[in-house]
């Protein structure tokens, strides 16, 4: 089972456009991030530039609106996440445990839906997928 | 099961490989060292749902273990040193088996864990052996686990991994990473055992369907453990991509109620685009280490067609010849080959299909072997010669007792047009 483990950092919401973490920072995630790819279940992880730089698109009646970043109103953002493979909820979750994350930030962690999880009526309705163009996979 | 045991048993599949192999390099016996990983599992069992799981629960563990074996180790030179000596030389003892094993804990190394699976999956061991002792140490399954993925008895298993356990104990195998030529041969015996792994989840029809998929991913993780750990091999990446590339298919390969789908019928939609790209990766990894041309990587260059193709009409089958080509000339199997005819009719028509395919008629190996007359039959019914794909097909059908497969050869036998004429006759 697949899940991610997003990362949740106090503070970024109000972070500017041109915040890069710290050297020791980045170092120390680099250590968490080996022993994650050391145990073979690192499937993929980013980090987010600040919300400052992005927008949100939200919707009302089928219209969208757009505003820029940052967000006056958003108390929690999104800095970045992992996505890895393991056996149980409670492995990702001893592996949360062990980021070396500062106070009073968060890792949220999530189940990933597998396409084997859905009922026949969802598989069928992703089936649709099949006609659009295959942008993810290279024609090299 | 409580929420503390789910963390320990989370804490334990995370931290259980380091551990044992940080032991093995003091005990030099990967038997002792997993048995004092277990007895370090039970004290955790016995202490953590009352104390909490410690900050550093691979340091505790550890300790655990380092402990037990000082134990074990008085009670066994007790009986072995004359009277007068005990005290003494046990103290020496304990205190150097106790600096080894603290020196491990401080930092269990990457080696440690390479020389870990090395010793599992070493020739010296049956296959079976090797494949049962690798799920246990470097995958941390259980005994009961391991059981249900394979269909056997607890029982046997558990005499599996001991005899496993003994042998390389008695072959006096030492706890290193080979090297030179020695490298070479002992990388493939570990590949085979985590290909071997892989297959048994992903070819199977029967048992635990979840146990499989459990076996699938096993050999993921273990395929990208080693793709760390054995960074310049090429063929660990070439084996890292095929594994990838082939369970990129897993949800297309079963139809709404649970029948197989072949390859060229399956929605492409459903593949996990984010794994084909990750195999990809993995396969240009092991081209520019300049392991092209090795078994798994052409497997997985041969799958990556497949996979690069949006439709089965995009397929480039050519270039599918070219690698089965490539393959036999590695591998000259008749299945291989086999394999080869069907691209061969796909590339260039179904003649040249059936040409390629009549040449490999008399292969013993393919005497009974149901895809031969299916695929015969396929290229038969192509070419318009009904009646001789009807007999194909019936002799298919005839060979074959999974139930899957019959279901689909006589779907085909029904979609034979009822005039028994052929198309080229009937004309």
């Amino acid at each position: 089972m697949r899940f991610m483990m997003i990362v949740i950092p106090k503070g970024y919401e109000g972070a500017a456009p041109d915040a890069v973490p710290s050297a020791e920072a980045v170092a120390k995630m680099m250590e968490f991030n080996k022993s994650l790819q050391k145990s073979g279940v690192l499937l993929a992880l980013d980090g987010l530039l600040p919300p400052s730089t992005g927008a949100r698109v939200s919707y009302t009646d089928g219209k969208a609106t757009v505003t820029d970043g940052p967000f006056a109103d958003a108390k929690e953002v999104i800095g970045g996440y992992w996505i890895i493979q393991v056996r149980s909820r409670e492995e990702a979750i001893e592996w949360a445990r062990r980021a070396p994350m500062s106070n009073n930030e968060i890792i949220e962690v999530r189940q990933i839906f597998e396409m084997g999880d859905f009922p026949a009526d969802v598989k069928h309705a992703a089936e649709g997928f099949e006609e659009l163009p295959n942008a993810t996979v290279a024609k090299a | 099961m409580s929420d503390t045991h789910k963390a320990i048993e989370a804490v334990w599949k995370i931290e259980s490989t380091r551990l044992i192999a940080g032991i093995a390099r003091v005990t030099r016996d990967i038997g002792i060292a997993e048995e004092l990983a277990q007895d370090a599992l039970v004290a955790a069992l016995e202490r953590w749902p009352d104390e909490g799981i410690p900050e550093k629960p691979a340091a505790w563990l550890m300790t655990a273990a380092k402990r037990r074996a000082i134990d074990s180790l008085r009670r066994g030179r007790m009986l072995e040193l004359k009277h007068g000596e005990i005290a003494r030389e046990l103290e020496f003892q304990q205190q150097r088996l106790g600096d080894a094993m603290d020196k491990a804990m401080d930092q269990v190394i990457d080696d440690d864990v390479l020389r870990l699976i090395f010793t599992a999956c070493h020739p010296v061991l049956a296959v079976d052996g090797r494949v049962a002792l690798t799920l246990r140490v470097a995958c941390s399954l259980t005994t009961a686990e391991i059981a249900r993925a394979f269909l056997v008895p607890e029982k046997t298993l558990g005499q599996r991994i001991f005899r496993a356990k003994k042998t390389l104990s008695e072959a006096h195998v030492p706890f290193e990473t080979p090297r030179g030529d020695e490298l070479r041969k002992r990388v493939e015996s570990v590949l085979s055992v985590v290909y071997l792994i892989f297959n048994e989840g992903y070819t199977a029809t029967s048992g635990e369907e979840w146990m499989r998929a459990e076996l699938c991913d096993e050999a993921l993780r273990l395929g990208r453990m080693l793709a760390g750990l054995l960074a310049e091999e090429s063929q660990v990446h070439g084996l890292l991509a095929l594994m990838e590339l082939q369970s990129s298919r897993t949800a297309a390969r079963r139809g709404r109620s649970g029948e197989a789908v072949l390859l060229a019928d399956q929605n492409r939609g459903l593949w996990d685009h984010a794994q084909i790209q990750r195999g990809l990766a993995a396969l240009h990894r092991a081209q520019a280490l300049g392991g092209g041309a090795h078994s798994y990587a052409l497997q997985a260059a041969i799958a990556a067609c497949h996979a690069r193709a949006g439709a089965v009409a995009d397929t480039d089958w050519e270039r599918i010849v070219l690698l089965y080509d490539a393959l036999l000339q590695i591998n000259p199997s008749p299945i291989v080959g086999l394999n080869r005819a069907v691209a061969v009719g796909m590339a260039f028509g179904p003649a040249a299909g059936l040409h390629a395919l009549d040449a490999l008629a008399a292969e013993p190996a393919l005497a009974n072997y149901h895809l031969l007359p299916s695929v015969r039959g396929d290229l038969l019914l192509k070419l318009g010669r009904y009646a001789e794909a009807r007999d194909e097909l019936q002799r298919a059908i005839a060979m074959t007792e999974n139930h899957r497969e019959h279901e689909l050869l006589s779907k085909k036998l029904r979609q034979i047009p009822n005039n028994s004429q052929d198309a080229n006759q009937a004309s």
